[in-house]
C-alpha cells in the first residue's frame, strides 16, 4: 500500500504540466467545453462510443482522451456503457455490412435529443475501405450525422475540439 | 527439416516451385487426394499449422489453389493443391490441425471451396444474411456493388439442461472496444460453453488489396489492426520486397525495428493497465496510461504519427532520427524504465491483484501447441515462438550482438500473459537502447520495384501479439491477384474460448484483455 501511495504522490497531477503549445490548446478547448456542457448538458455530457467496423486506431486515440494526461471527465463529459443513458454517439467507421443493423439499434434505443459525431477518416468518407460489398462507407450512409472529426487517426485534441465544435 | 521429410514421402510426387520467394520458404504442389496426408506426415514431424488460404488462379487459366503453410522452428513449408475451377473441393485438414476449423470455414464462405470432411461448415464471416453464392475472393465477384440481404439464421451451438442459462453479449461492448458477439452458457458462475462470433467489422480488406497498387497495399496493410499498423506494414512490404528482390539499405531495417519495438512497449503498457484495471485496480491503468502517452507522443514528435502510421513503405521508412531524437528517445527509456519497474513491483506485491490473475483462464501447453497459438499467448503457454528469433530481418538475424531473451512462461494463465508482456518491454528498452547505439548511417529508402508475373512473397514479422504473415501473390500483368493477411488473431482467438471453460463469467474481462486479440485483424 505504502509503495501505492509512494507512486500516486510522486506522480502528483499529470493533467496539468503539458508542453506549453498542447497545454493550451487543451486548456482553451476545455474551458469552452465545459461551458456548453454546462449550459447545455446540465453539467454531465454522456458519450457512447460504437465501433461500427473501425481498424481499432480511432478506439485507442478514444481511450486516450481518458488517460490521466487529457482526463476528458474533468470537463463534464463521460462514457457510458448503454446507449440508453447516451447524449451522444461517437461513430467509428466504415460502416460494414454485418454492423449495419447493429449501429441502426444502436441508434434506434439512444433517447432524443441525440447528437451523432463521425470519428476518423474512415467514419466521415469510409477513407481507404470506401464503399464495397462489405462496406457501405461513411457513417452518414446509415445514420443521420450532426459533425465529423476527420484524420487517421484523430489526435485525442482533436476528438476534443470536435465534440466541443458538435455541442456548441 | 519439413522439406527433407514431404521429399521422403512424397518423392518425385511432390513437385517444388521456383516462384515462391523468399527461397528460404520452400513451397510445392502435391495431388488433391494427398494433400490431407501431406497434413499428416507435417504433424508427424512435429510441425504447426501457421496458415491455409485459398488462391483464384483462373486469370493464368489455371483453376484454383489451396495452400497450406506449416512452421517447424524456423523453417516454413507451403503445401499447395491445385482444383479444376469446376470442382471445388479438398479435404479438409481440421481433424490433423485445430486452427484448420476456421481457416476452412472462411475458405468455404469466402471463396467458395468445399472442405470434405470439415465437422463443422457453418460460414465464417460471412453472415447468413448474405446471399449463399457471394464468394468475394473470386475474381468474378463484383467487390463494388453492396450485397442484397437474405434472410438466414446462425445456428448457435447449445449446452441445454436444468440450470444452464445463456448470456449473449455483443456486437456493440460495454467499453471502448471492438465489436464481436459472444455466447456464454453457464451453470451458477461457471462458463460451460463459449462461443465466439466474429465478422462484424469484416471489410472486404482482402479483397481490396486486389484492386490496389503494390504502392497503395502497404497503407491498407497500416489499416489491417490500427494497433499494430507497423508490423503488418512492415511484413507487407517485406513479403513485396522478397518478389521484387529489392535490397533495403541496412539503415531502413534498423529504422523498421525501431518503429516495431516501439509499438510492442505502447501496446503492452496499456494492456498490462488494462488488465489490472479489469481486476478493479485502476491505478495502474491510469499509471500504465500516462506511460503509454509519453511514447505515442515521442512518436509524433519524431516519427510525425502517434502509432508511425505510413511510415513504412515498401522499399524503406519515409522518416529518418537524428541525432537530437536519439538523445530524446534515450531519456525517455529512462524515464519509462524506472517508472516502469516500481509500476512491476507493485503489480507483484499486490496480493489482491494476485488473487484474480494467478490460475485464472488457463491454456495448457498441450492445448496451446493443439491449437497451434502464436505471440505472447503462445509463449505464456510454454511455446518458445518468435520471428525476431527464428525468422528474424535485420538487426534481429544478429543475434550474438541482439542477445534477444524472449521470455517463456508454462503457466498459461492471465498473470503469464501479464508477465510476458512485462518481461518484452524491459527487452525492449534494451535493444532500443543499443539500436540507437549502433544504427548504421546510409539512406533510409531505396525506389521501389514491381514484381515479375505469378511469383509469390511470403513473410512474418514478430508483432506485439505475435507472429503476422502476409502471402502476396501477382498476377498474369504484375498485378496483385492475392494477398492473405494472417493476423495473430486468426489463430489466437480460438484459445481465449477455451481457456475460459470452467471459469466463473465475471472472470472473462479479465480473460479476454490477457489475450487482447484484434477483431478487425481476424475479420479482415
Amino acid at each position: 500500500m505504502i509503495r501505492i501511495l509512494r507512486q500516486i504522490f510522486r506522480t502528483g497531477i499529470v493533467t496539468e504540466p503539458l508542453q506549453p503549445d498542447l497545454e493550451a490548446d487543451i486548456r482553451e478547448v476545455g474551458t469552452r467545453l465545459e461551458e456548453a456542457i454546462r449550459k447545455k448538458f446540465r453539467r454531465s455530457l454522456t458519450i457512447r462510443q460504437v465501433d461500427a467496423g473501425s481498424c481499432n486506431g480511432c478506439e485507442l486515440e478514444i481511450h486516450a482522451m481518458n488517460n490521466p494526461i487529457y482526463n476528458c471527465e474533468r470537463f463534464g463529459m463521460h462514457f457510458t456503457a448503454s446507449p440508453r443513458f447516451a447524449d451522444l454517439l461517437l461513430v467509428t467507421g466504415p460502416v460494414t455490412q454485418n454492423m449495419e443493423i447493429a449501429l441502426r439499434r444502436t441508434y434506434d434505443a439512444t433517447p432524443s435529443p441525440k447528437l451523432v459525431i463521425a470519428v476518423g477518416d474512415c467514419g466521415c468518407s469510409g477513407g481507404i475501405f470506401g464503399q464495397s460489398y462489405a462496406s457501405l462507407g461513411g457513417i452518414n450512409k446509415v445514420i443521420p450525422v450532426d459533425a465529423y472529426i476527420p484524420g487517421c487517426p484523430p489526435t485525442p485534441t482533436a476528438l476534443l475540439n470536435g465534440i466541443f465544435k458538435a455541442i456548441s | 527439416m519439413l522439406k527433407e521429410t514431404i521429399i521422403s514421402v512424397f518423392g518425385e510426387e511432390a513437385r517444388f516451385e521456383s516462384s515462391q520467394q523468399p527461397l528460404s520458404v520452400a513451397s510445392c504442389v502435391v495431388s488433391r487426394d494427398r494433400f490431407a496426408e501431406a497434413a499428416k506426415v507435417m504433424k508427424k514431424a512435429y510441425a504447426l499449422l501457421a496458415a491455409e488460404w485459398a488462391a483464384d488462379e483462373t486469370a493464368f487459366g489455371r483453376g484454383f489453389g489451396v495452400y497450406a503453410c506449416y512452421r517447424w522452428g524456423a523453417e516454413y513449408l507451403i503445401v499447395k493443391t491445385e482444383l479444376p475451377a469446376d470442382d471445388l473441393w479438398f479435404p479438409s485438414l481440421t481433424k490433423k490441425f485445430v486452427p484448420a476449423f476456421r481457416f476452412e470455414r472462411q475458405i468455404q464462405s469466402l471463396m467458395g471451396i468445399t472442405p470434405t470432411g470439415h465437422p463443422d461448415i457453418r460460414p465464417w464471416i460471412k453472415f447468413e444474411d448474405w446471399p449463399a453464392d457471394a464468394w468475394p475472393l473470386r475474381k468474378t465477384f463484383d467487390a463494388s456493388k453492396p450485397l442484397p440481404r437474405v434472410a438466414g439464421e446462425y445456428a448457435w451451438v447449445r449446452a441445454e439442461g436444468e440450470g444452464v442459462y445463456e448470456i449473449p453479449v455483443g456486437p456493440v461492448h460495454a467499453g471502448i472496444i471492438e465489436p464481436g458477439h459472444f455466447r456464454f452458457q453457464a451453470l451458477g458462475e461457471d462458463v460451460i460453453n463459449l462461443e465466439a462470433r466474429l465478422g462484424y467489422v469484416h471489410k472486404g480488406i482482402e479483397k481490396k488489396f486486389e484492386s490496389l497498387s503494390w504502392k497503395d497495399g502497404a497503407q491498407l496493410a497500416g489499416r489491417v489492426s490500427g494497433d499494430t499498423t507497423v508490423a503488418h506494414s512492415i511484413a507487407y512490404c517485406m513479403a513485396l520486397e522478397t518478389m521484387t528482390g529489392c535490397n533495403l539499405p541496412e539503415r531502413a531495417y534498423w529504422l523498421r525495428a525501431l518503429f516495431l519495438e516501439r509499438e510492442r512497449i505502447a501496446n503492452h503498457l496499456g494492456d498490462i493497465g488494462a488488465i489490472c484495471n479489469d481486476a478493479a485496480f485502476a491505478f495502474m491503468l491510469y499509471q500504465f496510461a500516462r506511460l503509454r502517452e509519453m511514447i505515442v507522443r515521442m512518436n509524433n514528435k519524431l516519427f510525425g504519427h502517434r502509432f508511425i502510421m505510413d511510415r513504412v513503405i515498401p522499399g524503406g521508412v519515409t522518416v529518418d532520427i537524428d541525432a537530437a531524437g536519439k538523445k530524446e528517445i534515450l531519456t525517455e527509456m529512462d524515464i519509462l524504465s524506472k517508472d516502469f519497474e516500481k509500476l512491476v513491483v507493485i503489480y507483484d506485491e499486490h496480493s489482491s491483484l494476485e488473487d484474480r490473475v494467478r490460475d485464472t483462464g488457463i491454456l495448457t501447453p498441450e492445448r496451446a501447441r493443439e491449437l497451434c497459438v502464436v505471440g505472447i499467448v503462445a509463449r505464456a503457454s510454454g511455446m518458445n515462438l518468435d520471428c525476431r528469433i527464428f525468422n528474424p530481418f535485420p538487426p534481429f538475424d544478429r543475434h550474438d550482438y541482439i542477445e534477444l531473451d524472449v521470455p517463456v512462461l508454462i503457466s498459461g494463465d492471465v498473470h503469464a500473459r501479464s508477465w510476458i508482456r512485462i518481461q518484452e518491454i524491459r527487452e525492449s528498452i534494451r535493444i532500443i537502447r543499443k539500436f540507437l547505439e549502433d544504427m548504421p548511417e546510409g539512406e533510409i529508402a531505396v525506389p521501389p520495384a514491381l514484381p515479375r508475373p505469378d511469383v509469390s512473397g511470403f513473410a512474418a514479422v514478430e508483432g506485439w501479439r505475435g507472429e503476422i504473415i502476409y502471402w502476396l501473390q501477382s498476377g498474369p500483368h504484375s498485378e496483385l491477384n492475392r494477398c492473405m493477411v494472417r493476423d495473430p488473431s486468426s489463430v489466437n482467438w480460438l484459445a481465449l474460448e477455451l481457456a475460459v471453460l470452467g471459469n466463473i463469467v465475471p472472470d472473462f474481462p479479465l480473460c479476454n484483455k490477457s489475450f487482447n486479440q484484434s477483431y478487425s485483424g481476424h475479420d479482415l
